[in-house]
């Protein structure tokens, strides 16, 4: 750990100070705090901020997982306009499809082995699926693949699956628990703003009713990730609220693993006219949340949408964990259709990104517990 | 010199010796050797621009006989897949980017024996002559191209230099340095110009008042040792000729290569680049390498002693050859930079501002 005077002296904006001596101190940074941490131009300053409560926290420690990514159906009522994956059940639209359970058996064992730690299950809301499609895809996820975590079906899923079961969302998250779920990813939550939900997706969970379902997965005794779309048109304010709120909830349940903030890639969504985030926008979030976030032990970067450089200079920017080898990944575009982006990593591509941005990589499981060589 | 101490130093924004350089090489903070960069970038740069310049890459020749090992572009003399551009092709290359407002020509190529001084004289005054009112600035042939055109010619370097000056000569480019040390270079290109040769060269340029800048190709099989070395051999001679305008750092880029190996990643290169900016501290600018890190990583660069987004290029053939294909057209150089908090402006060749911009912080 750097001595205090250098980190005074290598902190350019002045108004940062304050800042920098409530975190040297362990104090919680107030809402006043955030927007001054998303308006400076002091973004190396930021990092730094930021790199102070990561190593306190990790160390040099950043975790990665060896997993598998299952999007079940792209078939979804909810027209979000920022979405590019989503197919409506009337539009027929180009290429709707649900995988049955042998092809999502197949799917698994196409790639990777007896090694992947967690399946990652998210798909869109498909009212034609009926309660026991979640419950086989469960039941076979976890036959293929028994030691890994099964961390599935965003917080919008759930409320669609407990309507398809007819029964409380209590008893569903119960019945999905018995049946191998783990932890309940992140994706949905969006901008927790009334403002944003009503111009972009109004039809999906609102800002308050993501949070009861939270809580609900909480009372289960399941793990939950939370995330935050960002780059499209929610103000600043709207960010430091989405962080405040998530923050508070985590005061009263604790059981969020991680944040992960999610660049928003607007090519083939109802959103392509908006610029998107740059480079500068996506270290700048994973930074403000590992500040702002006090109570989340892990901030996530998602290299398929930070790209796998930026990923690696945000581990100097407040990040712990990296993702994982994420195979059949198919949400923010599809394999081949913008250029060469990659979709999968191998756990020595990982190895050596986080080796030569000088910290130790750590493999974990779905529930952050390292895996042992 | 413990490593606290050299940061200190190099925050204080003091000059350091080759000792102090090595031990900030041990500093794990990444953002702290950019806020030490960005002090030695606004030194030299007070405001808050950046700068790039509209211009062209055209690459009149791929065959060459050195055999770079870190090279995918290169073919040997009487290979089939060897070209040299006629000056036809050139000129239509200049009149395109003209027509899309362009004012640089970087031209670079190979060590072809059959190149004499001639050829380029003609071609420097043909391009001057249809393009020289329209302000085009001819950026021409690295130190390598330049003594090996001096040798095949009978020439003398100077005499050389000062030939394709009265030609049409405005600026020499910086390519070709790689790594200054000549351990580095007996392993990657045993038999281009030796680091003597190379500074030989520019230091001659800079006398007869040719502008010049500097790179240097790192992540082959250099280490933080030789990067320094040729960090200090570049300040010592800029000392002496204050001749180079802006330094260039990029990795090597292995695909295809007889070299190979591992691309350096984006930590590594601004890791590179920061301490690039501290140590090399009397080159007044200093260009992000989009065409190797992409917009994303370039755009970081912005605060770590970058303060110039290089040339438009329109068209990249080298490290491209080795597994490298960005491209950038003007109005995403310029949204990137905005987003970075700064403020875009077009430049000559000297570095000399083509608009008025208001770079208050």
């Amino acid at each position: 750990m750097v001595n205090p005077e250098i980190l005074r002296r290598s902190i350019a904006d002045s108004r940062l100070l304050p800042i920098l001596d409530k975190v040297c101190a362990g104090e919680r940074l107030s809402g006043e705090d955030g927007l001054l941490l998303l308006q400076t131009p002091d973004l190396t300053g930021v990092g730094t901020l930021a790199s102070i409560v990561r190593q306190r926290l990790h160390g040099r420690r950043t975790y990665f997982v060896r997993n598998q990514h299952i999007n079940y159906t792209n078939v979804c009522n909810k027209h979000c306009l920022f979405c590019y994956f989503a197919r409506s059940p009337k539009d027929g639209g180009p290429e709707p499809y649900t995988l049955s359970a042998d092809e999502v058996r197949r799917a698994l064992e196409r790639h990777g082995d007896g090694c992947v730690r967690e399946v990652h299950i998210v798909g869109g809301v498909n009212p034609r699926l009926p309660y026991h499609y979640y419950l086989d895809l469960l039941a076979t996820v976890r036959s293929a693949r028994p030691r890994a975590c099964i961390k599935a079906f965003t917080a919008v899923e759930i409320a669609q699956i407990a309507e398809a079961a007819g029964k409380s969302v209590s008893q569903t998250l119960a019945e999905l628990k018995d049946a191998g779920l783990t932890a309940i990813p992140g994706g949905g939550a969006e901008v927790l703003s009334d403002r944003v939900h009503a111009e972009l997706h109004p039809r999906k969970l609102t800002p308050d009713e993501w949070i009861a379902i939270s809580r609900e997965v909480a009372f289960a005794g399941l793990a939950q990730y939370a995330t935050m779309l960002y780059g499209h048109i929610e103000t600043d304010d709207e960010r430091i609220e989405h962080l405040l709120r998530l923050r508070t909830l985590q005061d009263e349940t604790g059981h969020f693993l991680a944040f992960t903030p999610l660049s928003f890639h607007p090519e083939g969504t109802y959103l392509e006219h908006l610029a998107g985030p740059t480079g500068q926008d996506d270290l700048r979030m994973i930074a403000v949340a590992r500040l702002m976030l006090d109570n989340f032990p892990h901030i996530k970067t998602f290299w398929i949408m930070n790209t796998p450089p930026v990923s690696q200079i945000a581990l100097s920017y407040g990040a712990d964990d990296m993702d994982g080898t994420v195979e059949e990944y198919q949400i923010t575009y599809e394999e081949g259709r913008f250029g060469d982006r990659r979709q999968h990593l191998t756990s020595e591509q990982l190895h050596r990104l986080i080796r030569e941005a000088g910290y130790e990589p750590v493999e974990r499981d779905g529930l952050y517990r390292a895996v042992s060589a | 010199m413990s490593t606290v101490a050299a940061l200190e130093k190099a925050l204080r924004g003091e000059r350091l010796d080759g000792r102090e350089a090595l031990e900030l090489t041990q500093v794990p903070d990444l953002t702290i050797l950019a806020a030490a960069a960005h002090r030695v970038r606004l030194r030299h740069n007070p405001d808050m621009v950046v700068t790039y310049i509209v211009g062209r890459n055209i690459n009149y020749t791929n065959v060459c006989w050195v055999r770079c090992r870190f090279c995918a572009f290169y073919r040997t003399p009487g290979s089939a897949e060897g070209y040299v551009l006629s000056y036809e092709e050139i000129l239509r290359k200049v009149r395109e980017m003209v027509d899309a407002g362009g004012i640089e020509i970087l031209l670079q190529g190979g060590l072809n024996p059959r190149l004499r001084i001639e050829w380029f004289e003609d071609l420097f005054r043909a391009i001057k002559r249809d393009y020289g009112r329209d302000g085009v600035i001819l950026h021409a042939l690295s130190p390598a191209e330049l003594l090996y055109i001096a040798r095949i010619s009978r020439l003398s370097l100077l005499e050389c230099l000062q030939r394709l000056r009265a030609a049409g000569l405005d600026s020499i480019p910086g390519g070709g340095a790689e790594v200054l040390t000549d351990k580095v270079r007996q392993a990657i290109a045993p038999l281009k110009t030796t680091a003597d040769g190379w500074l030989e060269c520019m230091r001659s340029a800079h006398r007869l008042g040719i502008p010049t800048t500097a790179t240097m190709m790192f992540g082959s099989v250099d280490t933080w040792q030789d990067r320094i070395e040729h960090l200090l051999r570049l300040r010592e001679l800029q000392d002496e000729t204050g001749g180079f305008t802006a330094f260039i750092p990029w990795s090597f880029q292995p695909d295809g290569t007889d070299l190979g190996g591992q691309r350096a990643g984006a930590h590594e290169y601004l890791k590179t680049l920061a301490i690039s900016r501290i140590v090399l501290d009397n080159i007044p600018h200093f260009q992000a390498s989009w065409v190797t890190q992409g917009a994303r990583v370039a755009q970081i660069s912005l605060h770590y002693g970058a303060d110039d987004f290089g040339s438009t290029m329109m068209e990249e053939n080298v490290v491209s050859a080795a597994g490298c294909a960005f491209v950038l057209g003007i109005e995403e150089i310029e949204r990137v930079i905005r987003a970075a908090g700064y403020v875009p402006c077009r430049r000559t060749t000297q570095y000399k501002r083509l608009q008025e911009v208001s770079g208050k912080v």
